[in-house]
């Protein structure tokens, strides 16, 4: 179990990592999630020993690790750039850390074969890895991780330089390759659907802070703050300023529809995702808005419009293909059961009550 | 701004090509309309970045022409055919401000100063940079300098067109967002013709009209972004476009009926013009999910047993795994639609495409529209 | 960038600051201890005080050393520099030609100084020297041994055939690391070659030119082999540079305490300048810190 206690990393008058408190335990898959800067890498420097933290403590099962040395700590780290051995083949880049360790030939031979398997490496072994495409070149890089058993292993946006569908794929099969070794993950990303696809745990980071620590999927659909909400959104959240009266919300002389909960009267911010405005009316999307759209995109499957509301920039996202021209007039739908609210201290106060049906 | 056109173009990096495998860039023929927003898509060493370059003027293709606007330029250097490029890391000058990048191209062509002037403020304005004209282009973020590099070529109004090597690189979600739809945009307010190379399907399916997907060096398909989706004509296509993929299955074909997994499927086109083993292809979707009640309510004859393995909940939809007759198949699952405990699988018939070896087979004629979904 | 941190690091960088400590500090500090002090030999010494440096600041031999000294650099500066980053620019990028190049831009720099000295010394000799003879006979009154602005000319050649390679080499590794889409964003951008150099090349290289510069600098400071080599200084005083001058007082003349003075005030000389060179070179083309994470 890794144990983060009130860690703070300042260089200079700037604070890299502010007060985050954490613990991740074994055999969990731990995404980082924020935007370029926002303190990622610093973490998980932090995390594998790179760096000192100013203050606060780090443990690993219990005991501090900062006065360890990073070689004594069994650490696995994979980059974003594909790092291996350049010289060496797959196999003896796999290798490598259990020669390290002084492993036998026998056991050595076996792990790197069962491991080149698992990552469809098997046909690449005595190949170098400059003779490799990139997407093999971090598997190689990831498998090596992978062997080392370490207690720790840290992955900085492993999958960003590999083409979509190769992502796609890796992404799918990385959790499944980990849960089964017993270390803690460490995954960072600038990716909202990578962290939603990768599943486990999710800690969203701001500007060096920790915003939210938990099951990935209710960090998303129940983010505490709106830093979260809109860290944890792509497309980007939908957002706008509203007066609670009752439970009326109210924006100027709009009116919002009435929600179920009862919220104090009052300031809010009403965030609502693209995916929850209809282009139609039902008994459930009942509250109508106009907008002017700016541009659309077309997917082949969804379509992306891009629409001003009330002198917001929205994004609506809708299953179908739907042609529209830039200033074309349109009337959108929401349901005030999706609405999100958060309080003038950007808390949240009223998050969507899905209802799952049989269709 | 000019129409492009591929004429009977192919590449080989090799001095004396043989056979097919040698060529890089596999012969391709077609005309780009002038104004049009167009893709290149498929994954790293498709030879979408050979193609480009031959464009751009940087490679002479070993065979065929490149013509702007009926006008040869297969021999033209890159700055003779006029036209701009943004690349994947951003390119600016380091030294100059934001507004001095921008004035770059035009005082090397010798436009008088009040000129650039006004063009650069213009160009400001549009980018929404004016705030920062006189910073250093060095110190700002990388969305800013790729929009930089972008009005580098859009200051130039009369450009052939404009290319793209994978420009949201190195750009945050939430900016390739704002980036995107500015491009888009761009694209409507000065209507160069643009083109886009890219590995991400999102990226092109949003941005071009039509998209030309690539695979070893092959153009498979090329086509807008619902024919893409709705009917690939290949099952590489099919494969990689959408997230996840489609779904391919063997089965058979007789007269106008799918067997598969000892259930037939009546297709709602007519495919007397083929027969024997084919691949099944249908998009996660369009499978849905049914509890055994409902597949009995339905009285269905086509619903597949669904065993399911895996439910990934990414938010606004569910990817749900599993397997039927022993394939592994995935299906999307609604955001507020349940999983039935002992679900069946049931394949909306007109959403079916068949393959055979790999290419698409196309009914004769339809008997029932299909095709239309929302 | 953020570094490894590890208290343990200190233990690596001791033996290096004991090294430090013996072969520099301590030697510098018997050397200020000299200077002001007056020594008649017998190891006896008298309190001078700042003596020799005044003395040192007003006397016109040194000045002159100093002058020639400035001189000297400036001009190997102006030579060496824009010609290394002319040869640089010119030398192919990728082909069966780079190693050829890089290995004949190497072999002067493997050269010691003195033989370095000999070669020019033996090549520009009227009698048997291939330079001198033919230039004889081309009726060119060539002899670096009495005419002052021949054997300036001469080291000059000599530190500009040692050395511009290292400018070369540097430049080069500079250049090769600009990614090609700038090369090509500029073609299309319709930018001459000369602005290619100065909005690309030239702030892409600038770093390492930099170091060039610097170490140029110091070098032809200090330079003292060569004109040793070739005229021991001559003819009359025209070559004797601070380094020379330095000697002959201090191992000549055993004038330990101006000697000593003489050093101090050179090493300060040295270490103020290339201040000047680093600001003023990182300084430019700088807008603001960038933030960095």
């Amino acid at each position: 179990m890794l144990e983060l206690e009130s860690v703070t990393k300042r260089v200079g008058a700037v604070a890299h990592i502010n007060d985050v408190t954490i613990r991740m335990e074994r055999g969990s898959l731990n995404v980082l999630l924020g935007p370029t800067l926002s303190g990622k890498t610093s973490l998980m420097r932090l995390m594998a020993g790179l760096d000192k933290p100013t203050s606060g403590d780090i443990k690993f099962d219990g005991a501090s690790v900062l006065g360890q040395s990073v070689r004594k700590r069994n650490v696995a780290m994979v980059y974003q750039q594909f790092i291996n051995y350049p010289a060496f083949t797959v196999y003896d880049n796999i290798a490598s850390p259990m020669r390290l360790a002084g492993i036998d030939k026998k056991t050595i031979d076996k792990r790197v074969r069962e491991t080149a398997e698992l990552l469809k490496l098997s046909e690449f072994l005595e190949r170098t890895p400059l003779n490799l495409s990139g997407g093999q070149q971090q598997r190689t890089a990831i498998a090596r991780a992978l062997v080392k058993d370490a207690e720790l292993v840290l992955l900085d946006e492993p999958l960003a330089n590999l083409d979509y569908k190769l992502r796609e794929e890796l992404r799918e099969e990385l959790p499944r390759l980990f849960a089964e070794t017993g270390a803690v993950f460490v995954y960072a990303t600038t990716e909202p659907h990578e962290a939603l696809l990768l599943g486990g745990q999710t800690a969203t980071l701001s500007e060096g802070c920790l915003t939210q620590f938990g099951a990935t999927i209710d960090v998303y659909n129940k983010p505490n703050n709106l830093v979260t909400a809109q860290t944890f959104a792509d497309p980007p959240l939908n957002c706008i300023t509203v007066i609670a009266q009752g439970n009326q919300l109210q924006k100027d002389d709009f009116s919002f529809g009435a929600i179920n909960e009862s919220v104090a009267d009052g300031n809010y911010t009403l965030a609502v995702r693209p995916h929850h405005v209809a282009l139609s009316a039902d008994e459930r999307y009942n509250v109508a808005v106009d907008v002017t759209v700016g541009t659309s995109e077309i997917t082949g499957s969804e379509t992306f419009i891009h629409v001003k509301a009330l002198n917001e920039q929205w994004v609506v996202l809708t299953h179908g293909v739907h042609r529209f021209q830039s200033g074309d007039k349109l009337t959108v739908y929401l349901n005030p059961d999706y609405f999100y609210l958060f309080n003038d201290s950007k808390d949240l106060v009223k998050a969507p009550q899905l209802q799952r049906l049989a269709n | 701004m000019a129409g492009i056109t591929l004429d009977k173009l192919a590449h080989s990096y090799l001095a004396k090509p043989g056979n097919d495998a040698d060529f890089a860039l596999k012969q391709i023929d077609y005309h780009w309309e002038d104004g049009g927003a167009y893709a290149l898509l498929g994954p790293s060493g498709c030879g979408k970045t050979t193609l480009l370059n031959i464009i751009s003027g940087l490679l002479l293709p070993s065979k065929g022409h490149v013509l702007f606007d009926g006008v040869d330029v297969t021999e033209l250097s890159t700055e003779q055919r006029n036209i701009a490029q943004v690349f994947q890391f951003p390119v600016i000058y380091d030294t100059m401000t934001v507004a001095q990048n921008l004035a770059f191209p035009l005082l090397n062509r010798g436009v008088n100063q009040s000129e650039v002037d006004s063009r650069v403020s213009d160009m400001l304005a549009t980018l929404e940079l004016t705030e920062k004209a006189n910073r250093k282009a060095r110190g700002l973020t990388a969305d800013e300098k790729q929009k930089i590099s972008l009005g580098r070529g859009l200051v130039r109004y009369d450009v052939n067109a404009i290319l793209f090597d994978e420009p949201l690189t190195v750009i945050d979600p939430h900016m390739k967002w704002q980036l995107r739809t500015k491009l888009k945009e761009l694209h409507q307010q000065f209507g160069h013709t643009m083109i886009y190379v890219t590995h991400d399907q999102t990226e092109a399916l949003t941005f071009a009209d039509k998209v030309v997907v690539m695979y070893e060096g092959e153009v498979v398909q090329i086509g807008t972004p619902e024919e893409l989706f709705d009917t690939p004509e290949h099952t590489f296509v099919g494969y990689f476009i959408g997230s996840p993929g489609m779904n391919i299955l063997p089965a058979e074909l007789n007269a106008n009926a799918l067997q598969f997994a000892d259930q037939s499927i009546a297709l709602p086109g007519d495919y007397r013009n083929a027969s024997g083993s084919v691949e099944l292809g249908i998009r996660p979707e369009f499978v849905s999910l049914l509890s055994q009640e409902q597949a009995r309510a339905k009285d269905n004859p086509s619903c597949v047993p669904f065993k399911t393995t895996s439910v990934e909940d990414i938010g606004r939809f569910r990817i749900v795994r599993g397997e039927v007759a022993g394939h592994t198949i995935a299906a999307v699952l609604p955001e507020d639609q349940s999983l039935p405990s002992e679900p069946v699988a049931l394949f909306d018939p007109a959403r079916i495409n068949v393959y055979q070896h790999s290419r698409l087979i196309k009914p004769t004629s339809m008997q029932s529209g299909g095709g239309n979904h929302g | 960038m953020d570094k490894p941190f590890s208290n343990k690091a200190w233990l690596f960088v001791l033996p290096v600051f004991l090294l430090v400590a013996l072969s520099a500090i301590v030697p510098l500090m018997t050397v200020v201890n000299y200077s002001v002090q007056d020594t008649f030999g017998n190891n006896q010494f008298f309190w001078a005080g700042l003596e020799w440096y005044e003395e040192l600041l007003h006397s016109e031999r040194f000045h002159d050393a100093l002058l020639r000294n400035l001189t000297f650099s400036a001009i190997i500066l102006i030579i060496e520099i824009p010609l290394g980053i002319f040869i640089a620019l010119n030398m192919p990028r990728k082909g069966v030609w780079v190693p050829i190049c890089l290995i004949l831009m190497a072999l002067p720099l493997l050269i010691p100084w003195n033989v370095v000295g000999t070669i020019w010394q033996v090549f520009g000799r009227a009698d048997i020297g291939l330079l001198g003879h033919t230039l004889a006979q081309l009726g060119v009154d060539y002899n670096y041994a009495t005419n002052w602005f021949d054997a300036w000319v001469t080291v000059i050649l000599m530190d500009v055939w040692h050395w511009t390679s290292l400018v070369v080499l540097l430049c080069y590794s500079g250049l090769v690391s600009i990614p090609d889409a700038y090369y090509q964003a500029a073609r299309i951008d319709g930018a001459s070659k000369w602005k290619v150099f100065r909005y690309i090349q030239l702030p892409k290289i600038h770093r390492v030119l930099l170091i060039a510069v610097l170490l140029r600098f110091m070098d032809s400071f200090m330079i003292y082999t060569e004109p040793f080599v070739l005229t021991g200084g001559g003819p009359g005083n025209t070559t004797t540079f601070l380094s020379i001058d330095l000697v002959k007082m201090a191992i000549g003349q055993f004038d330990l305490g101006p000697a000593a003075a003489m050093s101090i005030v050179y090493f300060l000389i040295i270490l103020l300048l290339s201040w000047v060179f680093y600001t003023v070179m990182t300084n430019y083309g700088e807008d603001k810190p960038e933030a960095s994470r």
